[in-house]
């Protein structure tokens, strides 16, 4: 689209007249698509994680209760040394990677299904079907469990005749939910990431005496890692920073849920050098994840 | 993996795992027809009287409306800020290209909790009352990237040869993108929008942090089920909030066909 516009007469529509002058300016053209969203993002967002950066460092004075503008990293001395941030801070990454590790494990079978054994209708209708519920209410998801979990909840009334108990309302049930929420997020990337691989690899495999258990460790698997780190963003860092499931299914405390409590009225700052926290975490983890090709996949 | 056992273990396993994804939404279905008001399970039998009550329910029926014209209004704004970005991306190159595309999906890939705390920290260090438009505002950020991925998928689809046929044939520069670009990114802007409105119309993490004294339907949900005399009405909210997030996404899904730009784009 160089030339050959026809030059824009007095009698053209003011659109067109202003559409023809910018056509020979690209760089103007350029700065006009580019001023909204780059504002919106840049200042607005990044601008609002500075300034979340900047309060973690002040303080809130606890007799008048007001936030005061000096530099400080009491609040973070207080996160590091405080029993309770620790022993917080630990659960929740060990949660983040205990939910990762499962919705790894679960997604593989059906990811597997859908990209080398099931024919495309019904991969198609599978892949609908995974991506559906990937958007349906997480909140109403979360809540369901809650009633399913519960003593007089479908899981007891199902595990019952048995003589089996449900995890109930502890951390494991929670894992479970977690795992229930995010493993959609799994599947997505992992399914393109199996579909991506050629077929030819996988005779060649055969070929050369490859059982499939070899093929799977050998080939397969090294093939998916940059798909698994993509789904592994996902899974990690809606983990990291959840206050809602946890406070419907338990009554443990993860970090989400102290950021909550304390952006209320206790301690802004403190929230904020608290939130730092599951920031810090994710930059790392994306920059492992990029190390592993996660982005090309996504 | 090619025997026919392992043949039919992925298909049982394929069936179990979508088992386990589908039984909690029917759980809240049925509970929202449910007979009695409680949530043991089994429910007592089929009845619509909490989809009544929850219709005459003002409080349910505000928060519901509350969330519509929030997700249309951040809907609007990511329909704007992601084709722009898009089209900059896809049609020029220039200094800070790829970190444009880093920075659209930055607020997605973040946890929400941080999110919403740099928000909420901003918006009141600078004195901005929270309300609708803080809710807006903060759902805007996250939604850009679900117009952008659309509509750059489909503009790198669409081959620039169009366009530069269209004004070597004597087109104008509004005329190319009346008639030739338009037509080509319609329904993936569109898509975009409807995956903004759902993703806006069920979020909660960030809106908590940004919503002041507003009620949307998942801050409705989230006070209520605790609530033993609420708990009937919030299965029929789950229900409702189910099927809006779910039908758009359901038509964007059909206006991209493959669903490339729809998956692994959501907090």
């Amino acid at each position: 689209m160089t030339t050959r516009a026809t030059p824009a007469t007095r009698s053209d529509p003011p659109l067109r007249r202003l559409a023809a002058w910018l056509h020979e300016r690209p760089r103007l053209r350029l700065a006009a698509l580019l001023a909204a969203p780059v504002a919106w993002l840049v200042l607005l967002y990044l601008g609002s994680l500075v300034v979340l950066f900047l309060n973690s460092f002040w303080l809130r004075d606890e007799f008048t209760g007001l936030v005061s503008r000096t530099f400080s990293l009491d609040n973070f001395v207080e996160i590091l040394t405080g029993p309770l941030y620790r022993t917080v801070l630990l659960r929740t990454a060990g949660m983040a990677i205990a939910v990762t590790l499962t919705t790894g494990v679960l997604a593989f079978p059906i990811a597997y299904y859908m990209a080398r054994v099931a024919s495309p209708r019904t991969r198609g209708f599978l892949v609908v079907a995974v991506l559906m519920p990937l958007w349906a209410s997480y909140l109403v998801k979360a809540y369901s469990w809650r009633l399913i979990l519960a003593n007089d909840g479908l899981l007891n009334w199902l595990l019952g005749p048995l003589g089996l108990r449900g995890p109930g309302q502890s951390e494991i049930g929670l894992w479970l939910v977690f795992t229930y929420l995010w493993l959609p997020y799994m599947i997505l990337p992992l399914y393109a990431g199996l579909e991506r691989i050629p077929h030819s690899l996988l005779e060649a495999s055969a070929d050369l005496g490859g059982r499939s258990w070899v093929t799977f460790r050998r080939v397969i698997f090294p093939l998916v890692i940059p798909a698994l780190a993509a789904g592994s963003i996902f899974t990690f860092s809606l983990t990291l920073g959840d206050y809602v499931a946890p406070s419907l299914i338990t009554t443990t405390q993860f970090i989400g849920n102290l950021i909550y409590t304390n952006f209320g009225a206790p301690d802004l700052p403190l929230a904020a050098a608290l939130s730092l926290v599951p920031l810090l975490v994710m930059l790392l983890y994306l920059a492992l994840a990029r190390r592993l090709g996660a982005f090309e996949s996504l | 993996m090619r025997s026919g056992g392992a043949r039919w273990g992925l298909r049982l396993a394929t069936l179990a795992v979508l088992g386990f994804i589908y039984i909690p939404l029917a759980v809240v279905i049925v509970y929202a027809f449910n007979a009695s008001g409680t949530v043991s399970w089994p429910p007592a039998g089929f009845s619509l009287r909490w989809v009544q009550a929850a219709l005459e329910n003002s409080g349910l029926q505000d928060a519901f409306k509350t969330s519509i014209v929030i997700g249309i209004g951040a809907a609007a704004i990511a329909v704007i800020l992601g084709s722009l970005a898009a089209f900059a991306v896809a049609r020029y190159r220039f200094f800070g290209r790829e970190a444009i595309s880093f920075v659209v999906v930055f607020p997605i890939a973040l946890p929400g909790i941080v999110t919403g705390m740099a928000l909420s920290t901003t918006f009141a260090t600078v004195d901005l009352p929270l309300g609708i438009l803080s809710i807006i505002v903060g759902h805007a950020t996250f939604c850009v990237v679900l117009v952008y991925n659309n509509v750059i998928a489909r503009l790198r689809r669409t081959s620039r040869s169009l366009e530069e046929a269209s004004s070597d044939l004597g087109a104008d520069t509004w005329q190319t993108f009346r008639h030739v670009t338009l037509p080509a990114v319609r329904s993936a802007v569109l898509a975009g929008a409807l995956l903004a409105f759902a993703l806006s119309f069920d979020e909660v993490i960030v809106t908590i942090f940004t919503a002041g004294g507003v009620t949307t339907l998942p801050i409705w949900i989230f006070r209520s089920f605790r609530l033993a005399n609420q708990v009937a009405l919030v299965n029929v909210a789950g229900l409702a909030a189910i099927l809006l997030s779910v039908i758009p996404v359901y038509i964007a899904s059909r206006l991209t066909q493959d669903t490339g730009g729809v998956t692994g784009a959501k907090t």
